[in-house]
């Protein structure tokens, strides 16, 4: 148990007072860089860097890793009551969070989001503490082919798993691919879809497609209904914590699935974006309610929130043990440490075992601040729903347009936003869902490099993708997957000749 | 924060200027690659020298850009003409990237500050492959059912070029897959799923040290420099080069530091005179040795002559390979 009394050291050292003193900055300031909507993790972290120079590699890695758990946080708390995601993976949050929010539970919901986030990220510790040598090994059983095929799986599972028609899922999806096509081809090396166009030249960047399609849309629906927004009266107080809480254990079986696919998914490179739309779309289908997901339900936020976070948590794994950065925070965190002349890699655990492991115990502090500290702000955010709604969309529209512009000082990127805002208003007006286009446009361009670099190695043979036990699951796992729900479907809808209410409920 | 409020008005009241010009604002310096890559590990390694030093008053940002293959950043700079606060660093992209994509680029709209150190590849296979030397991969691609793969970054770049030169030379085809860093052609290469990758030392490092990959030899016409013990009991000065194993090709990758075009005489002397000091520190020569680069500063004429001869070897190896842009 040496490893053990190594953790056991490590939480001597982030415990020292100065210490937990950057934890408490830390964690606040990454809140405040989560909740701005464009300026994100990667970009805090990368804009605070440079003051951790002075420090040392310990308290500086304590610093930045509680900014980034801060900003993990804080991504919800947008998506929650505005329904801008700020970053990726708190998408599937604002299916049920937004709802709750505009049903006056707009407290409840941070509890829960807060909560699952803090659950997730607490297995993905837990793993890293206790497997990382064999994790680190699995990883590397990936190659193009194994990276398709998860990507593959999160497609599939959520054509299959949607309640939505899945038509419209469909069409929703290849939109999304095509927007992901634009840009510089990393096999081929050309320049696609461009038209000549140097703004698009850098593809259409995930952050203002979001912005546009959920943020500046939400204002045009609410704008639409005669600004009568329901600035709901909810008592506010830190009993909300204790209620909510005291309902979560109920709700065991889902915080489980998400944890471990979270793992799965943060460990496999598939990234916590992947893991919060499966751990939806998981929970969408096997939960007892699965038919009010997307009307306000608390496992909604649940779901996607301790998957999320498991699985950002988990792609530090990669990162420490081999130098891939999982995630777009982690490759800025990775960047850091070379900087402090530690070279991530295999040797690291060897060679640094004093900062590993106080990295590791600051992972357990840090995200335990982090939930003491954003529960404590509850009430404040969840006052800000009791200001009326002609007040705060202007202010909500002028973030989004700042956020949109500093991604890459761009005035351009503001007329995507307000571009992708009407194209969203279309969207839900239309009844189009508008998951699987932001899903297609994050993973669309990996999955297309992966299949090609998949089938270069492979002389272009199609055998590469069930060529060993681990890409054959994979493969049989996404087309099961696919099929469970279109089979679901056909086998329901025979039943309802005699049973016409079952057919009702699968839709 | 109010030290360093003190710190960046001070010396304009009290000390003499020692230049004509100075930096009044934070200088940004633009990665056109992302984060964690090798140009990425350079400008925050310099970054880090400058602040420690304190070579400017003022504050350092480094800024990625890496959309279309550095373009972005590229396109950036051409943007700022006139603007004295900004640098890029920059790699044989400089030319490689309009070459391959017809952008409207070119290098002598920018203003050329210094030339800090040339980066070398090498040949790498994984550690418990059977190749003994380059030779012996050779023959296994000669004699393979499909083209051997080899791992390298980016399409029609630097790796690309390398494994060109390979088929020429030794008259076989390989398959080469472009992945989007040269951390990840490592990690797939230690994981076997490629036969070999065309690495710079900085990026199989790390996975050299943990007994995953090992190097058979060096695309250069000399062996390198560095003779500190590395990992096997072998040094990167061990290391034989690809020409005497039958393999007679060899490349270098400039790394450098420009400014925007329109720039002032006295600018561009003030940065000029910056990354001499920074190439003196012994933090930079530390850097050197790490990542095993061949120092070699330029500043002034030697670098101009320099990037005109680097641009037209660039321009005929990418007409060969067909790769420049139709």
């Amino acid at each position: 148990m040496d490893d053990f009394s190594a953790l056991l050291a490590g939480f001597q050292v982030a415990l020292s007072w100065h210490n937990v003193g950057f934890m408490a900055v830390g964690v606040i300031l990454g809140i405040i860089v989560g909740v701005l909507p464009g300026l994100g993790g990667p970009n805090g972290v990368a804009i605070l860097l440079p003051l951790t120079f002075g420090m040392d590699p310990t308290s500086a890695i304590i610093l930045l890793s509680s900014i980034y758990w801060g900003a993990l946080f804080g991504g919800a708390i947008t998506s929650i009551l505005f329904n801008i995601p700020g970053e990726a993976w708190s998408v599937a949050t604002t299916f049920d969070g937004y709802p709750m929010a505009v049903q006056g539970k707009a407290a409840e919901a941070l509890t829960a989001a807060f909560t699952a986030s803090f659950i997730g990220a607490l297995s993905g510790v837990v793993l890293i503490t206790f497997v990382a040598p064999l994790v680190a090994q699995f990883a590397l059983r990936f190659g193009p082919a194994e990276f398709f095929a998860v990507f593959l799986l999160t497609f599939c599972s959520f054509i299959g798993m949607g309640r939505e028609n899945r038509a419209k899922i469909i069409a929703s999806l290849c939109i999304g691919f095509l927007l992901a096509a634009v840009g510089l081809d990393s096999i081929s090396g050309d320049l696609r879809m461009t038209f000549g166009s140097t703004e698009l030249m850098r593809g259409f960047d995930f952050l203002i497609v979001v912005i546009g399609l959920f943020g500046v849309s939400e204002i045009l629906l609410t704008v639409e209904e005669g600004l009568v927004f329901k600035g709901k009266q909810a008592r506010i107080d830190l009993m909300v914590v204790l209620r909510t809480w005291a309902g979560l254990p109920r709700y065991w079986a889902t915080l489980l699935r998400s944890s471990i696919v979270g793992m799965w998914m943060g460990v496999t490179p598939g990234g916590a974006i992947a893991a919060s739309f499966m751990g939806y779309g998981l929970a969408k289908r096997f939960s007892k309610n699965g038919k009010n997901f997307g009307k306000g339900e608390i496992e909604g936020v649940l779901a996607p929130e301790t998957a999320a976070h498991a699985a950002g948590t988990s792609a530090l794994l990669p990162m420490l043990a081999l130098g891939i950065p999982g995630s777009a925070t982690a490759a800025v965190l990775l960047g850091g440490l070379l900087v402090w002349g530690l070279q991530p890699g295999p040797m690291l655990f060897v060679e640094q075992k004093d900062f590993v492991w106080g990295l590791i115990a600051s992972m357990y502090l840090g995200n335990l601040a982090g939930l003491v500290i954003v529960l404590a702000t509850v009430p404040v955010f969840a006052a800000v729903m009791r200001i009326p709604f002609s007040f705060v969309a202007p202010v909500i529209l002028i973030v989004c347009a700042i956020g949109a512009y500093t991604i890459s000082n761009s005035t351009f990127d503001i007329w995507l936003m307000l571009i992708f805002g009407v194209v969203g208003y279309v969207f839900k007006k239309l009844d189009y869902p508008l998951a699987p286009l932001v899903l297609a446009l994050v993973l669309g361009d990996r999955a297309e490099d992966a299949f090609r670099q998949a089938l270069l190695g492979s002389g272009g043979s199609l055998n590469v993708f069930w060529a060993n036990g681990l890409v054959g699951t994979l493969v049989v796992l996404a087309l099961l997957l696919l099929f469970w729900g279109p089979m679901g479907d056909l086998i329901a809808a025979l039943r309802g000749k005699n049973h016409p209410k079952t057919a009702e409920a699968a839709e | 924060m109010k030290h360093h409020w003190l710190a960046a008005v001070l010396p304009l009241g009290v000390v003499a200027p020692a230049f004509a010009w100075e930096p009044t604002k934070p200088i940004e310096i633009v990665v056109p690659f992302s984060a964690g890559g090798a140009s990425d590990q350079m400008a925050r390694t310099i970054q880090g020298i400058i602040q420690k030093h304190q070579f400017t008053t003022q504050p350092i940002i480094v800024v990625n850009k890496p959309a279309a293959g550095g373009a972005e950043g590229m396109l950036d700079i051409q943007k700022s003409a006139g603007d004295p606060h900004k640098l890029i660093t920059t790699s044989s992209g400089i030319f490689m990237t309009p070459m391959a994509t017809k952008l409207a680029l070119n290098w002598t709209d920018y203003t050329p500050v210094a030339m800090l150190a040339q980066d070398s590849f090498l040949l790498w296979v994984n550690a418990k492959a059977p190749y003994k030397s380059a030779g012996d991969l050779i023959a296994a691609a000669k004699g393979a059912a499909t083209p051997l793969k080899i791992g390298g970054t980016s399409s029609k770049r630097e790796d690309n070029l390398i494994v060109f030169a390979m088929e020429k030379v030794a008259g076989t085809k390989f398959a080469y897959i472009p992945y989007t860093s040269g951390g990840q052609a490592s990690t797939q290469l230690s994981g076997g799923h490629v036969e070999a990758n065309t690495n710079n030392p900085a990026e199989d490092l790390a996975n050299w040290r943990g007994g995953a990959t090992r190097p058979l030899c060096v695309f250069a016409e000399q062996k390198m420099a560095y003779t500190e013990k590395v990992a096997d009991g072998q040094s990167w000065a061990d290391i034989p080069t690809c020409a005497s194993q039958g393999l007679d090709v060899s490349y270098q990758m400039l790394r450098g530091m420009f400014m925007p075009g329109k720039v002032s005489k006295d600018q561009q002397a003030f940065y000029t005179a910056m990354f001499k000091k920074v190439s003196e520190t012994p933090e930079w020569k530390d850097y050197l040795a790490r990542n095993a680069l061949v120092p070699d500063y330029r500043d002034g004429e030697a670098f101009v002559t320099f990037l005109k001869a680097d641009e037209a070897k660039h321009a005929r190896l990418m007409t060969e390979a067909g790769f420049m842009a139709k």
